[in-house]
């Protein structure tokens, strides 16, 4: 069963949205409520991506929504993506990462770095949800340390040709193009967009998932594939490219992650208003009000800082430290708020009835993708004191 | 031809009602706003027609009365397909009063048909679509539960006991339509969203006009009483409780 989904807004966070953002949250968390809410538990019990639904987010206009309306995207602001996250998380973070990788991972790179032969041919098809996209950067032996990557590209003189694999890939085995991180012949990182159905190109899909079982995941296994040179992206080099869409991803996912967190707050709150024992509401006894108390406080928190790291992103100005720090805060207090809301439940909590086990399942991928709670606090670190501590 | 969709902005219907402390009025702090669901469902109608309509209907225009806090809903309705929008700037204080404003605003403007939900679902008051066709001196039609228009006539089903009339009313008229008119309500797309910004978003004052009723105080349900369960063998006790307590037999 699911209660009606009552947003918590404690802070009145509401006053400093424009007329626009609330019509963008609601019409997501409209779609949500209708297309995704009645299926999503069987999707990740049966561990089946509900394929339809990228054509569905295409009409809706949640792939690229910051994108220009002139390559397919809405135009929107950055606040309106967070806004787009959170609402699709509250559904499942599988259908969020797929809304975050088409947008951050594949039109963004697209459109930031590639030609305008690319974007044309692109980013139309991609928004509308008639192509899905993937983004290869992580390989079996290199997460946290992408610069030691060993994924190739040899220039052949009409063309290049790519070898490697990479792992982790979210959508990779339904995907119709990958935008590929792969060093040339000088150790530089490049980017390039591989397309399904070139010779060599694999996607095979990763399997016995506890986590994201709604979400297809998969790799990419490059065979002495050839890539059309049209297919580079000219105008970046190095790990500036690949951290640049992770810097737009993670902050797509510190405020996907508040989504998870109310989902499971709402669930918890109005279960203790109805569920009894000893003659009254669990609600009224003080252990169950301290777990709320603090879930309401927490939530707060990260609303408050999803919003304020948006008006930074809307001047340009949300550094990746900024962003990070957001990522990890959100994300562990999300994942906090699923267990301790779990329990509140009780025995019930365990079932697909309720969604605090998807979305706990769910939180263990996000603390762990997009850079992992560890290496964001050490970015925090390496920030604050100009010392990093992880290389 | 030309559609008018009188759109009233009510609280989301999950919203918990609160009361002020003199139980004059409903709290409004942190009330989500959204378009009545059945005037969102006479939008959507309107709009399924004017695609079918291969360029006959060249406007959809929504009406709504209320305050600078009502245009995201108006906005909303923008986004989802209607062209234009008339915001009247004040507080909707009765059905009468509300009918006369949206009466006095679009007289100069010549729609063919005019569309409202059957009821809000904050008051529920059911008196604002007969008294908007009084006022512009047109016929309408109650309870209307499909809408069909071929060339210029128009065919409705009108909710009567029992089943439904079939009725063939001349243009102008005004239909205030219930559940059954649309499947469900139209998502915003995000392009749509956008595109509402460039939309004409029209706002008129009020005129002057006396509502004919108020709110004196709410009173909210008596709480439901505790569950006094009974075991199946113990019939006896069960006539005794309705007997005495619940004093029903």
């Amino acid at each position: 069963m699911s209660y009606p989904y009552l947003a918590p807004d404690y802070f009145q966070l509401d006053d400093l949205l424009t007329d626009e953002h609330k019509i963008v949250r609601s019409a997501i968390r409209d779609w949500v409520t209708r297309s995704i809410i009645p299926i999503i538990d069987q999707a990740a019990q049966n561990n089946e991506f509900p394929v339809r639904i990228i054509k569905e987010l295409g009409e809706l206009g949640a792939f690229g929504p910051f994108i220009p309306q002139e390559y397919g995207g809405a135009g929107l602001d950055h606040i309106s993506y967070g806004l787009i996250m959170t609402e699709l998380e509250r559904g499942d973070s599988a259908i969020r990462s797929t809304a975050s990788v088409q947008t951050s991972l594949v039109m963004y790179p697209i459109f930031t770095f590639g030609t305008e032969d690319q974007k044309r041919k692109y980013l139309p098809l991609l928004a509308s949800g008639e192509m899905t996209g993937c983004f290869g950067l992580t390989e079996p032996n290199h997460g946290s340390d992408p610069g030691s990557m060993e994924t190739r590209i040899e220039d052949k003189g009409d063309y290049f040709l790519l070898n490697g694999a990479k792992m982790w890939i979210t959508n990779s085995p339904i995907a119709d193009i990958a935008v590929v991180w792969a060093k040339d012949e000088k150790g530089m990182v490049r980017g390039l967009i591989a397309e399904k159905g070139m010779a060599g190109f694999s996607a095979p899909k990763t399997h016995n998932k506890w986590s994201l079982r709604a979400s297809e995941t998969g790799e990419l296994v490059f065979d002495n594939v050839k890539i059309p040179k049209e297919n580079i992206f000219p105008n970046i080099r190095g790990l500036k490219g690949p951290l640049m869409c992770l810097n737009s991803a993670r902050y797509g996912i510190a405020w996907g992650a508040i989504g998870a967190a109310m989902d499971c707050y709402n669930t918890a709150l109005q279960y203790s208003l109805e569920r009894k024992q000893f003659s009254k509401p669990i609600a009224s006894f003080q252990l169950q009000q301290k777990k709320l108390a603090e879930m309401l406080t927490e939530i707060t928190k990260a609303q408050l800082l999803a919003w304020r790291l948006g008006t930074l992103k809307n001047a340009n100005k949300a550094s990746p430290a900024q962003i990070s720090m957001a990522k990890r805060n959100n994300v562990k207090m999300a994942l906090d708020i699923a267990r301790e809301s779990r329990q509140i439940l009780g025995a019930m909590g365990i079932t697909g009835d309720f969604p605090m086990m998807r979305h706990m399942m769910n939180l263990e991928s996000v603390i762990t993708y997009e850079g992992t709670h560890d290496i964001h606090l050490l970015i925090t670190g390496n920030d604050i004191t100009g010392i990093a501590a992880f290389e | 031809m030309k559609i008018l969709v009188c759109i009233s902005n009510v609280p989301d219907t999950t919203t918990k009602i609160k009361l002020n402390g003199e139980k004059t009025a409903i709290d409004l702090a942190g009330v989500q706003w959204i378009i009545n669901p059945w005037d969102e469902l006479a939008l959507t109608r309107a709009l399924e027609l004017k695609e079918a309509s291969a360029g006959k209907i060249t406007k959809i225009s929504v009406i709504s009365v209320g305050s600078q806090g009502a245009e995201p809903t108006i906005r909303k309705a923008l986004a989802i397909g209607a062209d234009d929008a008339i915001r009247i700037n004040t507080e909707p204080k009765d059905a009468y009063f509300a009918a006369f404003q949206v009466a006095e605003a679009v007289k100069t403007e010549a729609y063919d048909i005019i569309l409202c939900g059957i009821e809000s679902s904050d008051y529920n008051g059911s008196a604002f679509g007969g008294m908007l066709a009084e006022f512009m001196d047109l016929p309408s039609v109650s309870s209307v539960s499909s809408f069909e228009l071929t060339g210029d006539v128009v065919k409705v089903n009108r909710e009567i006991p029992g089943g439904y009339e079939v009725v063939e009313p001349q243009l102008p008229f005004v239909a205030v339509v219930q559940k059954g008119i649309a499947k469900e309500p139209r998502i915003p797309s995000m392009r749509g969203i956008m595109m509402a910004r460039q939309k004409p978003l029209k706002v008129v004052e009020a005129i002057m006009a006396d509502a004919l009723t108020g709110f004196v105080a709410f009173e909210p349900p008596q709480p439901k009483a505790a569950c006094k369960m009974v075991d199946p063998a113990n019939v006896a006790e069960l006539v005794d409780l309705l007997h005495k307590e619940a004093k029903i037999i």
